[in-house]
C-alpha cells in the first residue's frame, strides 16, 4: 500500500494546478449555510448555489466509496480534510443518506461496555459536538441526556460494571435511582407495582439525538467544497478485481483495480465499501465473504405533542427506546427483527409490541396516535461490533457491518477510515475491529450494543 | 407477520418459532481445522434471494426443519419437508 503515500501529494498536486474542486481551498471551511445568507441571496436576486456539484462521472479516481450515507460521505470529508486525497468519488445506488442513515433514531451515546467500545464512539462524539462549526451547517445537536431502564436486578448489575468501565475511561456515565430517573422523565412509571418495575438506570448526560439528514448534507457539502465527488443514481454491479485466488481473479491476494457501475467502468487502485444492508453483497462482489446476516430493524414516530420527555429513553428488556423530537413528535424504535431478510416492509406484530412495551413505561400516552412507521436494513455480526479496514484484497476497504448503532459512529469510522487509507496502516481505534479477527478467534463482544438494539 | 410453513404443524406465525440460521454440512469437529470451523460459525452467505434455512418449532411439534424463503419477498418458495427436505414447488 505504498503507493497511496505518493497519491495524497498527487491528488494535493493535482488540486492545487486547478484540475477540480469546487473551490479549489481544502483549507477552509465550507461556506455558512445560513438564514440570513438564504434571505440576502433572494433580496438581491441572486442565485442560491445547489449544496454539492452535480458533475459529470470521470473514468478515473484515487478512491472510489461505495454508499453515499454518513459512513461514506465522512470518510470522503476526512480523505479530503485531513489527507489532501480529493480526487475521491461517492457512488449511490439512489440518493445520499437513502440507506440507514435516514432511516435511523438519531441517538448519539458513548457509554458501551468494552473499552475498545468506549473509546471508539466517544471520539464519534466529540466529532458531533464541533460538527456544526467544523462543517458550518447547523446539525441541531441536542446533548439532552441518555438514559437506559433497569428492570431486573441481572440489569443493575450489568449497568453498575457499564457505569465504573466508563468512569475509568472519563466518560460522563453513573447509575441513577428510580426517584432520579422520575425527575429527569417525570412521565415514566416509576411504581414498584408496574409489570416490568424500573429498578434504577444507567445515566450518560453527554448523550442525546441529532438531525441526521443535517449530518449527510453537512459532510456532503463538506467534501464536495475541497472537490469530492458524489453521484447518485450510480449502482456499482460489480468489483474489478486482478490476480486474486478465487473465480474470475477475485478473493484472496487479489487486487483491485475498479468498479463496474449502471453508468459505465471507473478504474481506482482503492474501492471503500460503505454500505448497509448491502455489505455482503458488495463484499462478494470482490469476493471477500463477511460474517454479517442483514435484518430489518423497525421504528416508528407518533404524532406531535407538546414536549414533556427530556432525556432519551431506553429499556433493553422491553425492547424499546424512545426520544421526542423538537417538533414533539415521539420517536420509537426497536430491536431487529428475527429472521434474515432484505425486505422492508413493516408489520403489524412490531407496532403492537412496541406500543404494548411502551405502555409499560409511559401509561400516560396511550391514546396518542402514530402516524408512520418504516424499517432500514441492519448488518448483524456475531460480536455485535463491525468489521473495518483492510480485507485480504488488496486495495479493498470495509466499513461495514454496522449493526444497529451506525449513526452513531458515523464520523469517527470515516475519519478513521480516511486515515487507515491515506497512510496504508490501520488506524489505532479501528484496529480491535478488523476482519480477520474471525478467523483468528479475537471477538470483541460489544454487549453495550446488544442489550437493544439501537 | 411472517407464516413459516412447518412441515408438521402447517404455517404458524414466525414467533412461534425459532430462527437458526443458514442451513449447511457443519464440518465434523475431529478433522475441521481451526479456519474451518471459524468459518463455519461465522461466515454467512446472506444472499438477496433464496436462502436454504433453519427453523425450530418452539411452539409446535417442537422440531427442526429447513425452509426455502426468497429474502427480497420474504415468501417461501419450496414447501419443507419433514427431516431436513425440501420439496417441490409450494
Ligand atoms: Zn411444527
Amino acid at each position: 500500500m505504498s503507493f497511496l503515500r505518493s497519491l495524497s501529494l498527487n491528488s494535493v498536486g493535482q488540486r492545487v494546478a486547478g484540475s477540480r474542486g469546487a473551490n479549489g481551498d481544502s483549507q477552509s471551511k465550507p461556506p455558512r449555510y445560513s438564514a440570513g445568507g438564504l434571505f440576502v441571496k433572494g433580496a438581491r436576486n441572486q442565485p442560491w448555489p445547489r449544496v454539492w456539484r452535480e458533475v459529470p462521472l470521470q473514468k478515473s479516481y484515487d478512491v472510489v466509496i461505495v454508499g453515499g450515507g454518513v459512513h461514506g460521505l465522512a470518510c470522503a470529508y476526512y480523505l479530503a480534510t485531513n489527507h489532501g486525497i480529493t480526487n475521491v468519488a461517492v457512488l449511490d445506488k439512489a440518493y445520499l443518506g437513502s440507506g440507514g442513515s435516514g432511516r435511523n433514531t438519531a441517538i448519539v451515546r458513548s457509554n458501551y461496555l468494552t473499552p475498545e467500545g468506549v473509546a471508539f464512539y466517544d471520539r464519534s462524539l466529540t466529532l458531533y459536538n464541533t460538527m456544526s462549526v467544523d462543517l458550518n451547517l447547523n446539525v441541531m445537536f441536542s446533548e439532552r441526556g441518555h438514559m437506559t431502564l433497569a428492570h431486573t436486578d441481572g440489569a443493575l448489575r450489568t449497568m453498575r460494571w457499564r457505569a465504573e468501565v466508563n468512569k475509568l475511561q472519563d466518560i460522563d456515565s453513573s447509575v441513577i435511582d428510580p426517584q432520579e430517573v422520575k425527575k429527569l422523565a417525570p412521565s415514566l412509571d416509576v411504581s414498584d407495582h408496574a409489570r416490568y418495575p424500573i429498578l434504577g438506570a444507567l445515566y450518560h448526560p453527554p448523550g442525546g439525538t441529532i438531525r441526521h439528514d443535517a449530518v449527510v448534507w453537512g459532510y456532503a457539502r463538506g467534501a464536495d467544497h475541497r472537490g469530492v465527488e458524489m453521484h447518485q443514481k450510480t449502482e456499482v454491479l460489480d468489483i474489478l478485481v486482478e490476480g486474486g485466488e478465487g473465480r474470475d481473479g477475485k478473493g484472496a491476494g487479489g487486487k483491485v483495480t475498479g468498479v463496474r457501475t449502471n453508468r459505465g467502468d471507473i478504474s481506482a487502485p482503492i474501492v471503500v465499501n460503505c454500505t448497509a444492508g448491502w455489505a455482503t453483497l458488495i463484499s462478494d462482489m470482490a469476493g471477500v465473504k463477511l460474517p454479517i446476516s442483514t435484518r430489518p430493524l423497525q421504528a416508528a414516530v407518533t404524532e406531535p405533542v407538546k414536549v414533556f420527555l427530556p432525556t432519551v429513553v431506553v429499556s433493553g428488556s422491553l425492547h424499546v427506546y424512545v426520544s421526542q423530537t423538537d417538533r414533539g413528535e415521539l420517536v420509537f424504535g426497536a430491536s431487529v427483527d428475527p429472521f434474515n431478510t432484505y425486505n422492508i416492509r413493516g408489520s403489524l406484530e412490531f407496532t403492537e409490541e412496541l406500543a404494548g412495551h411502551v405502555l409499560e413505561l409511559m401509561p400516560g400516552i396511550s391514546r396518542m396516535r402514530l402516524l408512520r412507521q418504516w424499517s432500514g436494513l441492519c448488518d448483524m455480526t456475531p460480536d455485535y461490533s463491525p468489521v473495518m479496514g483492510f480485507t485480504p484484497v488488496d486495495g479493498f476497504l470495509c466499513d461495514v457491518g454496522w449493526g444497529t448503532y451506525g449513526f452513531k459512529a458515523g464520523p469517527v469510522s470515516g475519519e478513521q477510515m480516511a486515515e487507515t487509507i491515506a497512510t496504508g496502516q490501520t488506524a489505532k481505534l479501528i484496529e480491535p475491529f478488523k476482519l480477520s479477527r474471525f478467523a483468528t478467534g479475537e471477538l470483541v463482544g460489544e454487549k453495550g450494543a446488544a442489550a437493544v438494539g439501537h | 407477520m411472517l407464516l413459516v410453513p412447518c412441515p408438521n404443524c402447517g404455517p404458524r406465525n414466525a414467533s412461534d418459532l425459532r430462527y437458526v440460521g443458514e442451513a449447511g454440512p457443519r464440518p465434523d469437529p475431529n478433522t475441521a481445522t481451526e479456519a474451518e470451523w471459524r468459518s463455519y460459525l461465522y461466515i454467512e452467505d446472506n444472499p438477496a434471494g433464496l436462502l436454504r434455512e433453519t427453523w425450530y418449532c418452539r411452539a409446535g411439534c417442537r422440531r427442526y426443519f429447513v425452509a426455502e424463503r426468497d429474502t427480497t419477498s420474504n415468501e417461501f418458495v419450496n414447501s419443507p419437508l419433514p427431516g431436513n427436505k425440501i420439496g417441490g414447488k409450494a
